[in-house]
């Protein structure tokens, strides 16, 4: 199985963190990963993004003209990557903050309030979490026990309190789908 | 071995480098190698090492020179604008026949460029980097694993040869992260003896290093001296790699991240039944000018794909040396060709076959 995911949002919305996340579980795992950040010049108010690949071989190509998956958090990203998404595959949409349609048919399209979600929690910045949850419900690629085991890993030291609210981040964008 | 780690290519870089025994940094910061600098800062003085931020990239790569000098191991990184600027240093350095590692994440030029990854600095490392009759041996991943084995490598060239050794990447490698497993920490009191080193000549005679030749004679058997490094290079060091080349009648060539993609359009269409494989320079000097020669014995043609206007292309048609039609895809100024381009031209190459 081979999974190609492209995270995107505003920068600071943490998608790239998610995306380390994903990787990071993958590896622990044993299976191949790749993590590549856009780091060109953004505009403020662009996307920045990642793109992660899960995979049981090798991974040639560490990006994605079309990817598996799309995690979208804010319009601007939808924009850019719902049209590239790979027909059969996944959108997962900051519903949150996105209210315009996506106009194909040809791909699961998953809506996830995740700001809404974070809100409940009591941290916006967990929306990224509801959001990666989601995904893993939505596409066995890793476990959610493996997702929250590498919360420590990923997250500096200093962070290591938010652990608990990150993990009923996850949890709770897992329940959704 | 030790266990995996999920980590950038630039630190992965300075983390190899360490454990192969350099407790010496001297750069400047450029993007996007940024994370090397920031890494050595940060992990040198852990082991006794010495970070230094030269005022320039023309000091750091002088200072880099005074070093190696006195024996030490000793790395500098930066990427291609900053490398242009340390070239004068890396010509005296080859000159006075001193081992140093220089680590370029190339980015796009010409001038000032941009951040964004490229492969248009080809030509600088492997035939024009600065003045005079010398080459580097260089070296050029394509994953962070073999990022992190290469630059271990590198300084056991750099020293076997005493000579500068490049190692040549891309921001796309330097930004992106994969799973790592480093080689052990080397024991710097097991490390070659350097008897030419000035490093006190107290009680023996004194060494002098120096790249100023002034009897003409003199510098023609030192220039000779060093060609015969570099044959040597040519005979011991050349590596690349293979994939899907024993029925290939289509040849691509590239190097580093593009030979990624490559390798993902090559999957593509030998789904559709084209014979397509990839050679893989793993040094780019020595060139696997054999490899390739041997190739055009075997292929119809071959594609050398890179990330710039067409450099290593050169090489290609030199060892395949009129035998098989090359051709060429590239894009550059910072664009990373997709695998759907190259497969696209794999596809306008053979389609007719």
């Amino acid at each position: 199985m081979k999974q190609e995911i492209i995270m995107a949002g505003f920068g600071g919305q943490g998608v790239m963190s998610i995306g380390r996340l994903l990787a990071y579980a993958g590896m622990k795992e044993s299976k191949e990963v790749s993590w590549m950040p856009s780091y060109g010049p953004e505009m403020r108010g662009g996307t920045a993004n990642c793109t992660v690949i899960v995979s049981d071989e090798k991974i040639p190509a560490p990006v994605s003209s079309h990817p598996d998956t799309a995690i979208v958090m804010n319009l601007p990203s939808q924009d850019k990557f719902a049209p590239k998404v790979k027909k059969d595959g996944h959108l997962l949409v900051n519903s949150s903050l996105i209210e315009k349609e996506v106009e194909r048919d040809d791909i699961n399209i998953i809506k996830i309030p995740a700001n809404t979600i974070a809100d409940e929690l009591g941290n916006t910045r967990v929306a990224n979490m509801v959001m990666l949850g989601a995904y893993i419900a939505a596409v066995d690629i890793v476990s959610l026990d493996t997702v929250k085991d590498s919360l420590t890993n990923v997250l500096p030291e200093r962070r290591h309190n938010l652990i608990p609210m990150n993990e009923e981040a996850l949890d709770r964008g897992y329940n959704l789908v | 071995m030790s266990e995996k780690k999920l980590m950038k290519g630039n630190e992965v870089v300075g983390e190899a480098a360490i454990r192969a025994g350099c407790r010496y940094f001297f750069g400047y910061p450029i993007t996007p190698q940024n994370d090397i600098p920031a890494y050595m800062s940060r992990r040198l003085p852990e082991v006794d090492g010495v970070f230094l931020q030269a005022e320039s990239e023309v000091a750091a790569s002088n200072m880099v020179y005074g070093a190696a000098g006195a024996g030490a191991r000793v790395l500098t990184s930066s990427s291609s604008p900053g490398i242009s600027l340390k070239a004068e240093g890396i010509s005296y350095i080859a000159g006075a026949e001193l081992p140093a590692v220089i680590v370029n994440i190339m980015r796009s030029g010409p001038g000032l460029g941009g951040i964004q990854p490229s492969q248009a600095d080809y030509f600088q490392a492997t035939k024009g980097m600065a003045h005079g009759d010398f080459r580097l041996l260089v070296l050029a991943p394509s994953t962070v694993q073999e990022l992190a084995d290469l630059t271990y490598l590198a300084f056991d060239l750099a020293d076997k040869y005493r000579n500068p050794v490049m190692v040549l990447g891309d921001g796309m490698l330097g930004q992106m992260m994969e799973p790592v497993e480093f080689k052990e920490m080397r024991d710097l009191d097991e490390l070659p003896k350097k008897e030419w080193a000035t490093d006190g000549a107290k009680g023996r005679e004194k060494n002098v290093i120096n790249s100023l030749g002034l009897v003409a004679e003199n510098l023609e058997k030192h220039n000779l001296k060093l060609k015969a490094k570099y044959d040597q290079m040519r005979e011991e060091e050349v590596r690349y790699d293979d994939y899907k080349m024993d029925d290939a009648e289509l040849a691509i060539v590239a190097y580093g991240t593009t030979a990624r993609i490559a390798t993902s359009a090559i999957d593509r269409a030998r789904k559709e039944g084209y014979k397509v494989g990839l050679i893989r320079p793993i040094t780019l000097f020595p060139y696997p000018e054999n490899r390739i020669a041997e190739a055009a014995d075997q292929v119809d043609e071959f594609l050398a794909v890179e990330m710039s206007t067409g450099q290593m292309v050169e090489d290609v048609k030199l060892a395949v040396n009129g035998k098989k039609p090359v051709e060429f895809y590239g894009r550059t100024g910072g664009v990373v060709p997709s695998t759907d381009e190259i497969y696209d031209k794999i596809v306008a190459m053979r389609g007719d076959k």
